[in-house]
């Protein structure tokens, strides 16, 4: 896989696949998924539910547990594989090189235990300062995160605390290990809209910051088209898109970008119908033979249902998996 | 507030409160002001009036919190009003016992957020949505007729005869909202509340039930209430938008105008916090600061000046009422009567 | 049936060998309750098929032993293994009367409580906490004293106690599925409280009872065992095998263990054996989180 960076990534992920063997037969939830993220860089992984883009987030940090497992492929960070590294050198890596913001941050913080003490759990465990150093290491990052009477909120429980602060403090202990890569996955889905635009920005200014990077899972294309430079598209375990966000949105060559664009009901524009992409996201555990995307594909042709596309490069930065791609001003 | 004439819904000062404090022994409370009974309530809903027209699509939007799911739930009498009317084709019903408001029940549907929670996991989908219907029809030959009017309702919405035996796990979330769509089609009604029918879904999927609706309304006169977060959502299918906060309706206009020329500085903030997939025009950026306020402890005067960027002292003594201000919009801002306070 | 046998509940059925050895024993059970006295030859209480002579007889591997009383006798000529068969009859009958009485008893109040709320619920949950301060024990005496000992006795007071944990854990289950919007679609449909509860509620708060019904049947076969040993079950005229224990403990330290030991045995397994497919059950029918 040629890579699209032009310097060594920080992030290399390769053919990665992840399966999961159920009772009802093997769920492929990652089915060949490559893409590289370089320092300072915001990827956007896009699809919708059973796209497999929250596996590849797990599966990165090594968080798949039985009946999952990560079948094949290679996690490269800095060069060296993650998939076959130990469970101690995955420890060092979990929340000092790599950390994590979940969706619901009801359960990602841990209610029994005060927000300060679930801060200085992350410094204890990745750096060497003292106790009073960790105190003021935790105070600074709530306030830059922007909660007020910092020193206070340290001694308060999470339910003592409104979602969208809830976010900010799950924001600022994946921060404070100064991790080089953060994955962030449908970090502002369960927010309110006024909510997320404050939580968007304020991940955006802490990144450039920090001079770390960022894999945004969300099925939202419009807070991705905001946040990041570089977008893959993932429909049923497989990369079908991706390349620079501008390029993607305006001229995609894929038709299940196209179609997803097309679904999103938009402020500007106005249109009595909806272009919808008919049909339903086909079973998991069968996938045709072929394009996956070929019974709801307007472009669909006898050599979709014989032969799976690959990434082929397209125009600009683009790489598209479809044997009849769209040219920039082509409609479906 | 321009009056529809005939409507098909007409929602007068409505208001809704929980009481949340429990039961009697959980609400003492002993403390140095000695022993004494608390009844701490929740103003979900802080009078609200608007009106729906027949075969017109009214969304009301807001984030949570406002009370916009609890208007709907009200309306569609799950809950009973603590105060107001609410006025179905001319009968107001928000007295009426259990047997009164069951032939109210073929006028007026609803369908849910939740595709997993709406349907009961126990019955097959032919059960589910005949039940409506079922409540309706009580003479044996009119029974008969049903199985019949079901299957072609489930064709209607995109099913075909065959699923009319399964259960609702067997079937994807896109799926069970039709099946939700056309459990509240059942009785032809003249009005769906429609709560948050396709939040849950995916963008392709949303897609598709937001065109079902519309063909639904265009073939059956249907007048919507539909509630929604998603402001893009509602610019697609709303004739009407009404914007909620904390319990209050702040503004209410056309579709076209409230995303033109929004007024009050809430729907201003929430249209500019809105993610768009085209490049941000420069129409302002109001940044709202702090969180909302509690609705156990409404602020004073306008309920929503603890974040508003405009607001000066009469906010704080003087509650806003909703004011027309030409072209079906009204408002309830004081920047109304005051504009040229109308900058940061 | 096929759809069964292919389903994920058969198939990790067949690879627990708890659940095998559980339901093993509670098929074996099961048959010599139903079948069980067709197959012995004597009545044990018949009174004129038992013959003084043929009493406390050891098993029939010991000296002494006849094989026409595969386990020995008692103090009266009884074949134990016939006695054994009768007195399981009556305890696991008692077991399961019990058992339906209490579940049926207990979703009912729990319905009630989950579904109105208010004061049907808080009566109804102070009783349960009331209730559960008695042991059926005392329960048990207080009948006895007032109106004599008696099968339906012990029924009564197993259900007195039986029937709170039904109602509270539907009376959990109740509140979680009102707030479900399958059931507030009910309500805009029109459909009335009672065809609510009973068309939508009812059957989905059922599934965790299976588990406690089937557990509850070896517990009320243990406690029933209990207050006969005490004197406070069954009569003496349809002795389970609580009874056997009793009658047989007097003699025991004589030697004479043989009548008290096996159908102490034979409880021991059945419950053994409940236990062991109650815990399999829980395990398979327990919502899993995807």
């Amino acid at each position: 896989m040629t890579t699209q960076t032009k310097s060594k990534p920080l992030l290399a992920v390769q053919d990665l696949h992840t399966h999961f063997h159920t009772f009802a037969g093997t769920v492929k939830a990652v089915n060949g998924v490559s893409f590289e993220i370089g320092a300072g860089e915001v990827m956007g992984l896009v699809g919708e539910s059973g796209g497999g883009k929250s596996v590849v987030g797990f599966s990165i940090l090594g968080l798949i547990d039985s009946p999952g497992k990560i079948e094949g492929g290679q996690i490269l960070l800095d060069g060296q594989d993650l998939v076959t590294a130990g469970e101690d050198r995955l420890r060092q890596v979990r929340g000092r090189e790599i950390s994590m913001v979940f969706q619901d941050p009801m359960t990602s913080l841990n209610p029994l235990h005060t927000v300060g003490r679930q801060m200085d759990e992350v410094l204890c465990l990745h750096s060497d300062l003292d106790a009073g150093a960790r105190k003021q290491a935790c105070i600074d990052m709530l306030e830059s995160v922007g909660i007020s009477r910092a020193e206070e909120r340290l001694k308060a429980y999470p339910h003592q605390f409104s979602g969208g602060m809830r976010q900010r403090v799950v924001i600022a202990i994946a921060m404070l290990a100064r991790p080089r890569l953060i994955i962030a996955d449908e970090p502002t889905t369960a927010l309110d809209v006024t909510i997320q635009s404050q939580i968007l920005k304020l991940m955006r200014q802490q990144i450039a910051d920090k001079g770390a990077s960022m894999i945004l899972i969300t099925h939202d294309l419009a807070v991705v088209s905001e946040m990041a430079d570089h977008i893959a598209v993932l429909y049923c375990g497989n990369v079908v898109e991706r390349g620079k966000t501008r390029e993607l949105i305006e001229t995609p060559t894929h038709p299940y970008t196209r179609g997803l664009i097309d679904s999103i009901p938009d402020t500007a524009e106005r249109h009595d119908r909806l272009k919808q992409i008919p049909g339903s996201v086909p079973d998991i555990r069968n996938l045709p033979k072929g394009c996956n995307f070929k019974d709801r594909c307007p472009r669909a042709q006898a050599l979709c249902a014989e032969r799976e596309p690959s990434l082929t490069a397209q125009h600009g930065s683009l790489w598209a998996a479809c044997h009849f791609p769209l040219k920039p001003g082509e409609l479906a | 507030m321009t009056s529809i004439s005939d409507p098909m819904l007409d929602v007068r000062d409505l208001e809704m409160h929980f009481a949340i404090g429990g039961g009697l022994l959980d609400r003492l409370k002993l403390d140095s002001g000695g022993l004494r009974l608390e009844n701490p309530v929740v103003r979900a809903v802080n009078g609200v009036s608007f009106s729906i027209a027949r075969g017109e699509i009214m969304a009301l939007v807001g984030e949570s919190g406002c009370g916009k799911s609890t208007v709907a739930k009200t309306i569609a009498r799950i809950y009973k009003p603590t105060v107001g009317e609410i006025h179905i084709d001319g009968e107001d019903i928000a007295g009426h016992g259990f047997a009164e408001m069951l032939p109210v029940r073929a006028k007026m549907q609803m369908i849910f957020q939740d595709p997993y929670a709406s349907l009961n996991p126990r019955q097959k989908v032919r059960d589910i949505v005949a039940e409506p219907l079922l409540e309706q029809t009580k003479s044996a030959a009119d029974r008969k007729a049903v199985p019949a009017q079901i299957e072609k309702l489930l064709a209607r919405v995109g099913l075909n005869a065959e699923h009319a035996g399964r259960y609702p796990h067997q079937f994807s979330g896109g799926q069970r909202q039709r099946i939700g769509i056309a459990r509240a089609l059942s009785v032809t009604p003249g009005l769906i509340v429609a709560d948050e029918p396709v939040s849950a879904l995916d963008v392709s999927i949303q897609a598709q039930i937001l065109n079902l609706m519309k063909d639904l309304r265009d073939e059956f006169g249907l007048a919507y209430l539909f509630i929604s977060h998603d402001l893009s959502v509602v610019h697609h299918i709303a004739d009407r938008v009404g914007v909620m906060y904390l319990g209050f309706m702040v503004e209410n206009a056309p579709r076209d105008i409230l995303f033109s020329r929004p007024r009050h500085p809430y729907t201003r903030a929430l249209l500019s916090a809105a993610p768009s997939i085209k490049p941000k025009r420069s129409s302002e950026e109001i940044v709202l600061s702090g969180e909302v306020p509690s609705a156990l402890d409404l602020p004073t005067g306008c309920c929503f000046r603890t974040r508003c960027p405009f607001a000066w002292d009469r906010c704080a003594r003087e509650r806003p009422a909703l004011q027309d201000v030409g072209a079906g919009q009204t408002v309830a801002c004081h920047l109304t009567d005051e504009p040229e306070r109308d900058h940061p | 049936m096929t759809g069964f046998f292919r389903s994920e509940f058969f198939h990790n059925y067949k690879r627990s060998t708890s659940a095998i050895i559980g339901s093993a024993l509670m098929a074996f059970f099961a048959f010599a309750v139903l079948a069980g006295p067709f197959l012995v030859a004597q009545d044990p209480y018949d009174i004129a098929a038992l013959n003084l002579m043929d009493s406390y007889k050891p098993p029939m591997w010991l000296e002494g032993g006849d094989p026409r009383f595969p386990l020995g006798t008692d103090g009266q000529g009884r074949d134990v293994w016939a006695s054994i068969l009768y007195g399981a009859r009556i305890s696991v009958f008692i077991g399961l009367v019990a058992m339906i009485a209490s579940c049926t008893l207990g979703t009912l109040l729990g319905l009630v409580a989950g579904f109105y709320g208010g004061i049907a619920d808080a009566i109804i949950m102070r009783i349960a906490d009331i209730q559960l301060s008695f042991p059926s024990i005392l329960i048990a005496l207080f009948l006895m004293s007032a109106v004599g000992t008696g099968i339906d006795k012990v029924l009564i007071a197993l259900t007195a106690v039986g029937w709170v944990v039904y109602a509270r854990t539907v009376r959990g289950s109740t509140l979680s599925e009102i707030e479900k919007e399958y059931v507030q679609a009910a309500k805009v449909a029109g459909l009335s409280n009672r065809k609510i509860i009973r068309k939508h509620v009812l059957p989905n708060v059922l599934t965790p009872l299976i588990v406690i019904a089937t557990i509850q049947v070896g517990t009320f076969v243990l406690i029933e065992a209990s207050l006969s040993f005490l004197g406070v079950g069954v009569p003496i005229t349809q002795p389970s095998l609580g009874l056997l224990i009793k009658n047989g403990f007097d003699v025991l330290f004589s030697g004479l263990w043989w009548t008290s030991v096996f159908p102490g045995v034979a409880i021991m397994t059945l419950v053994f054996g409940i236990n062991l497919f109650g815990d399999f059950l829980r395990d398979e029918l327990n919502p899993r989180l995807k």
